[in-house]
C-alpha cells in the first residue's frame, strides 16, 4: 500500500482518538481516561508520521523530541496547583510558537502559491498572537508583571494602526514572497499585537483571555494545517479552536460582558463607586466564627481567587470535615469566573480531595440560599457583590453572582477592606447578617479549626 | 477543488468541537483546556515535516525549533491534565 494512504489513515484514527478522548472529557468519572485516549492519538500521529516521504533525516526531530519532553514532563511535574493557570498559558504559547515557525518554514517548501501564502502568512500572524499574549498572560498572573490593566491614550488608535500595518504587510508579502523583509515585518507586528491585545485586561478578567488564548493557539495550528496541506492539524486544531471560543462564551456570560468590553475597557481600572453604603462593618473573631458554625446545620463555602492565593484549600477541606462531623452538611458554591482560569476552584479543591459531587454551580446554590445557615466566603468579593443586582450604577450591574447575602449569617474572609479587582465597593460586607473574619484566610481558618478542637 | 474540500472538513470540525465542547461541565473546565492545549500541540508533526525535510538549513533549524516548542506542549499539556485529572474523585459518604 501507498504510504501516503497508511499516514492518512492513521490520521483519520488519531482525529477519531482525539474526538473521543475529548467526549470522555465531559465526565469527571471518564476525564481521566479521555485524556489518555487523546495522548494516544497523538502517538500514533507523531510515529506514523515519520514514515512520510518527505522526512529524510531523523537527527534533529529526535533531539526535538528528547529536549522538548523532558522539559514539558518537568515542568508538569513540578509545578504546584497554585500555579496551574499561568503554567497552562505557557505551554498555550509555545505550542502558538510552533506553528509560528511551523508556517515559516512552509516558505521554502515548493510550490508556492497564493493561497499557500494567505496561509502562511496567517498562521505567523496567530501564533506570533498567541506566543507574546500567552507570554504576557503569564507574567501577569504568576505575579512577575502587574496584574492592573495597562491602558494610555491612543490605545484605540495605535491598535487600530497595528492592525492595518499587518494587513498592508501581509498584502505585500502575498505580492512578493520572496522578499523577507514582509514576513519579518509581520513576525514583529504579530508580537506586538500579542502584547497590546493582554496588557489592557486586568487580573479578574483572566480567565476570559485564557481561553481566548487557547483557542487561538488552536486556529494557528489549523492554519498551520492549511499552510502545509495537512488534514490532521485542520481538524485537530479547529476542535481546539472551538473548544477555546466555547469557554470563551461561558466566562463571558458569567460576568454578563460581550468579548468587546472584556478585551478593551480596561475594566480593571479604579472606578468611583456612587451612592453610600449604609450599615457598619462587624468583625468577628475566629472564636464567635466557631459558636455559630457549631450550631450551623447547613453551611456554603464560596471560594475565590484569595482561596488561591493563600493556598487555604486544604485547611478549607479540614474545615469541612469538621463540620461534617458536627453534623452539618457542608456544599461548595463556585462561581464560573472565581479565580483566574476556567474551572480554577475546582482544581484547587480537588487537590485537597473534596469530592466533586459537592461542588456545585451558581445556578444550583441560589435557590437554597435562604436554607443556608452559615455562607462562609473566602477569598471573593465581585462575585458575591450584591450590586450587581441591586445597584443599577455599579459597573458589575448585570453580572450574575451567588446570592449569599440570603444565607442566615454570612461570613466574609478577607484580608482587608481593600475592594475587588474591579475596584468596586462591595455592600455585602455592610450588611445586617455579614461577619467579617479578618486575616489571611489560611490562617483564619485554622484559628476556628483550633476552637473546634478545643 | 482542494481548498473546498479544506474548508469542508474545518467547518465540520468546528460543529463537532462546538458540540462536544458545551457539554463539559464547569467542575472540568481547566482540565479541558489544558487537554485541548495539549491537543493544540498537534503542530508539532507538521514541525517533525519540516525538520526532516532536508530541504534547506532554514527549514531545519525553524522545524528542529517548532519540534521542541510543540513537544513541551504535547507532553506537558497531556501530563499536566492527568496530574490534574487524577486529583479529581469521588467520595463516599462518611470516607476520611
Amino acid at each position: 500500500m501507498d504510504r501516503v494512504i497508511i499516514i492518512n489513515i492513521a490520521y483519520i484514527v488519531s482525529a477519531a482518538l482525539f474526538i473521543y478522548g475529548l467526549k470522555e472529557l465531559s465526565s469527571p468519572a471518564t476525564a481521566r481516561r479521555g485524556n489518555f485516549i487523546s495522548s494516544i492519538g497523538m502517538l500514533i500521529a507523531v510515529i506514523v508520521t515519520l514514515l512520510s516521504k518527505g522526512i529524510v533525516e531523523f537527527q534533529w526531530i529526535l533531539l526535538g523530541i528528547v529536549v522538548g519532553g523532558i522539559i514539558g514532563a518537568f515542568a508538569a511535574r513540578i509545578v504546584g496547583m497554585t500555579a496551574m493557570p499561568e503554567l497552562v498559558a505557557l505551554f498555550n504559547g509555545f505550542g502558538g510558537l510552533a506553528s509560528l515557525f511551523v508556517g515559516w518554514a512552509a516558505l521554502s517548501g515548493k510550490g508556492i502559491t497564493t493561497f499557500s501564502i494567505v496561509t502562511i502568512f496567517l498562521s505567523i500572524l496567530i501564533g506570533g498572537v498567541t506566543f507574546t499574549g500567552s507570554v504576557i498572560a503569564w507574567g501577569k498572573l504568576s505575579g512577575k508583571l502587574n496584574g492592573k490593566p495597562v491602558l494610555f491614550t491612543g490605545q484605540q488608535i495605535f491598535n487600530t494602526f497595528l492592525m492595518v500595518a499587518i494587513v498592508a504587510c501581509g498584502v505585500l508579502f502575498a505580492l512578493e514572497p520572496a522578499n523577507l523583509n514582509y514576513l519579518y515585518a509581520i513576525i514583529a507586528l504579530s508580537f506586538i499585537f500579542g502584547i497590546m491585545f493582554v496588557i489592557p485586561i486586568g487580573g479578574g478578567d483572566m480567565p476570559v483571555v485564557i481561553s481566548l488564548l487557547n483557542s487561538y493557539s488552536g486556529l494557528a495550528a489549523c492554519a498551520a494545517g492549511f499552510a502545509i496541506n495537512n488534514l490532521l492539524l485542520i481538524v485537530a486544531g479547529s476542535l481546539v479552536g472551538a473548544s477555546g471560543i466555547i469557554l470563551t462564551q461561558i466566562m463571558c456570560k458569567a460576568m454578563n460582558r460581550s468579548l468587546s468590553n472584556v478585551l478593551f475597557s480596561g475594566f480593571g481600572s479604579p472606578k468611583q463607586a456612587k451612592g453610600e453604603i449604609e450599615g457598619t462593618v462587624k468583625p468577628i473573631t475566629a472564636e464567635d466564627a466557631y459558636y455559630i458554625l457549631e450550631a450551623a446545620s447547613s453551611v456554603l463555602i464560596v471560594p475565590g481567587y484569595g482561596m488561591a492565593v493563600a493556598q487555604a484549600q486544604h485547611v478549607v477541606k479540614e474545615l469541612q470535615q469538621l463540620l461534617e462531623k458536627n453534623g452539618a452538611e457542608v456544599v461548595y458554591g463556585v462561581h464560573p469566573v472565581a479565580g483566574r482560569m476556567p474551572g480554577h476552584m475546582n482544581v484547587l479543591l480537588a487537590e485537597a480531595d473534596v469530592s466533586y459531587d459537592l461542588l456545585m454551580e451558581m445556578d444550583a446554590v441560589n435557590p437554597r440560599m435562604e436554607n443556608f445557615d452559615v455562607a462562609i466566603v473566602i477569598g471573593a468579593n465581585d462575585v458575591v457583590n450584591p450590586a450587581a443586582r441591586e445597584d443599577e450604577s455599579s459597573p458589575l450591574y448585570g453580572m450574575p453572582i451567588i446570592d449569599v447575602d440570603k444565607a442566615r449569617t454570612v461570613f466574609v474572609l478577607k484580608r482587608s477592606m481593600a475592594s475587588g479587582f474591579a475596584g468596586v465597593e462591595n455592600p455585602l460586607f455592610f450588611k445586617e447578617n455579614t461577619r467579617m473574619l479578618f486575616g489571611d484566610a489560611k490562617e483564619s481558618i485554622s484559628q476556628v479549626i483550633r476552637e473546634f478542637g478545643d | 477543488m482542494e481548498i473546498v474540500f479544506l474548508a469542508f472538513i474545518l467547518i465540520l470540525a468546528i460543529f463537532l468541537g462546538f458540540e462536544l465542547i458545551s457539554k463539559v461541565p464547569a467542575t472540568l473546565h481547566t482540565p479541558l483546556m489544558s487537554g485541548s492545549n495539549a491537543i493544540s500541540g498537534i503542530t508539532l508533526i507538521g514541525a517533525m515535516v519540516s525538520a526532516g525535510s532536508g530541504e534547506s538549513q532554514a527549514a531545519t533549524i525553524l522545524g528542529t525549533a517548532a519540534v521542541v516548542l510543540a513537544t513541551v506542549n504535547v507532553v506537558g499539556g497531556y501530563l499536566v491534565t492527568d496530574r490534574m485529572l487524577g486529583m479529581f474523585r469521588k467520595k463516599k459518604a462518611g470516607d476520611k
